[in-house]
């Protein structure tokens, strides 16, 4: 398969997707929601909802017995196909993408998993998940792929020109390599040690892309409620990071590392008296600003930080 | 072999009358020790042997064999080696002062990535999830088997 098929492949079959938002961008990351949702509807790519769709098993009921999380996350991609009628399912929170994409992984390699999820679907009522029945992709897959670079840089024209961005893609995109088997494939694919679709987005957007080391490491999240102090260390380590990269802006895709970042960020101030000034957006929220979309509608008053007035400053807002 | 406290502040404090080749090698060797500490607090020798010709490589391999979450640093560990590889290229006067600023602060990542997860050390299969309440440890390692080392 040439890339060039791929590619009009995808942006075909991306056009339309079924959505899972799951619960972080109904509660903390509602602007993540708001803007992703802006964005689709700017660039006319379609979003269905999937009805009824539950926790994707996240942490806490990985933690119990992580073949449940495969079920429920089965459960949704279900959803996608036999009621949403989708072939793809869109999750732009890294967990929930993450637990979907190895919960297809689980699915089709361990019988166990596979049984479990054929028990616990007939016992439901519902159709149980059969591998392969839906791909799960990540909102920059959408986006790069749904609509299509050139024809961003056509719709865009440069909307964050001068603004210097650090690209920060946290831990759960990327790893374990082996649920990701579409990465690391050359031409398009993405890369699993230096992701790069969220730079090459804000690139077509006018954003200077810094070299950011850290662009794929953890940001303390497990740690935030066990030991706070490292979350915050570890935050402050990033945020100075991208300051020292000589960035104004770290660029998020994850709602766990964006209110990681945004959180410890303050507590850092607090608790150690270091400041830093970078601002913490959603890579949705700066593409929708870029194409036009008012501050209000990417939901940027909704950040906990508050990167408004540096974003008027800069012409952007 | 320093203890996670001292490699912090040793990362904390300013590295005054070192070549920019010392201060390198310097944060180089503090990332090996984290990672000695880690593999000696799991029971194991650490490796004394190289990967790609950096023994830091090494021990992040064999730190991540059966527990597949610390791949979770394999990055941080070569972005350390990508930048004692541009400090070690440049001339005597060049200035490297940003580069090496910048390999402070990953190695600084790698001392409070391994220490917070050496603290919390149920940390299963991946670091955002801890060990599974209702699994034996066989049928942990069933679950979590494929080592992405």
């Amino acid at each position: 398969m040439t890339k060039e098929i791929d590619t009009a492949d995808r942006k075909e079959k991306y056009k339309k997707v079924a959505y899972y938002p799951g619960c972080a961008l109904e509660g903390s990351a509602q602007s993540y929601d708001k803007s992703t949702r802006a964005v689709g509807k700017k660039l006319g790519l379609e979003l269905v909802e999937i009805k009824d769709w539950n926790c994707c098993g996240a942490m806490e009921v990985k933690n119990v017995d992580p073949e449940i999380q495969t079920y429920l996350s089965s459960r949704v991609m279900s959803l996608a196909k036999n009621e949403s009628k989708q072939d793809v399912v869109m999750a732009p929170c890294n967990g929930c993408y993450h637990n979907l994409k190895k919960a297809e992984y689980d699915i089709s390699n361990k019988e166990k998993s596979k049984a479990v999820v054929e028990k616990i679907s007939g016992k439901a009522g519902h159709k149980a998940y059969e591998s392969g029945e839906v791909e799960t992709i990540h909102a920059l897959d959408w986006i790069k792929f749904g609509y299509g670079e050139e024809e961003l840089k056509r719709k865009i024209k440069g909307g964050l020109k001068g603004l210097k961005v650090a690209n920060y893609y946290g831990c759960m995109y990327t790893r374990p390599r082996h649920i990701f088997p579409e990465k690391d494939q050359g031409g398009d694919s993405e890369s699993t040690s230096k992701p790069h679709y969220m730079d090459d987005l804000l690139e077509i957007a006018g954003a200077e892309n810094v070299e950011f080391p850290l662009k794929t490491a953890c940001c303390g999240g497990a740690h935030t409620l066990s030991d706070s102090d490292m979350s915050t260390k570890l935050v402050l380590n990033i945020l100075q990071a991208a300051e020292a990269a000589g960035a104004e802006v770290i660029a998020t895709e994850c709602p766990t590392c964006h209110s990681g970042l945004e959180m410890h960020q303050i507590r850092a101030l607090k608790r150690l008296s270091k400041e830093t000034n970078v601002k913490v957006i959603y890579f949705t929220q700066l593409l929708g600003m870029a194409m036009g979309i008012s501050p209000r509608k990417v939901g940027l008053n909704a950040n906990i930080s508050d990167s408004m007035k540096f974003m008027k400053q800069k012409g952007i807002a | 072999m320093r203890a996670f406290a001292e490699l912090e502040q040793y990362l904390d404090t300013p590295q005054a009358g070192l070549s920019a080749a010392e201060r390198a090698t310097g944060y180089l060797q503090a990332g090996e020790e984290i990672l000695e500490q880690w593999i000696i607090a799991h029971g194991n020798d650490p490796a004394e042997g190289k990967k790609e010709g950096f023994r830091i490589l090494a021990l992040q391999r064999q730190g991540s064999k059966g527990d597949p979450s610390f791949n979770a640093c394999r990055e941080t560990c070569r972005e350390l080696v990508f930048h004692y590889n541009l400090v070690q290229q440049k001339n005597a006067d060049d200035n490297v002062g940003d580069i090496l600023n910048m390999m402070e602060l990953v190695a600084k990542h790698l001392v409070l990535f391994v220490g917070g997860k050496m603290q919390n050390a149920e940390l299963g299969e991946f670091c955002c999830s801890s060990k599974s309440l209702r699994l034996s440890p066989d049928d942990i390692n069933a679950v979590t088997g494929v080592n992405d080392a």
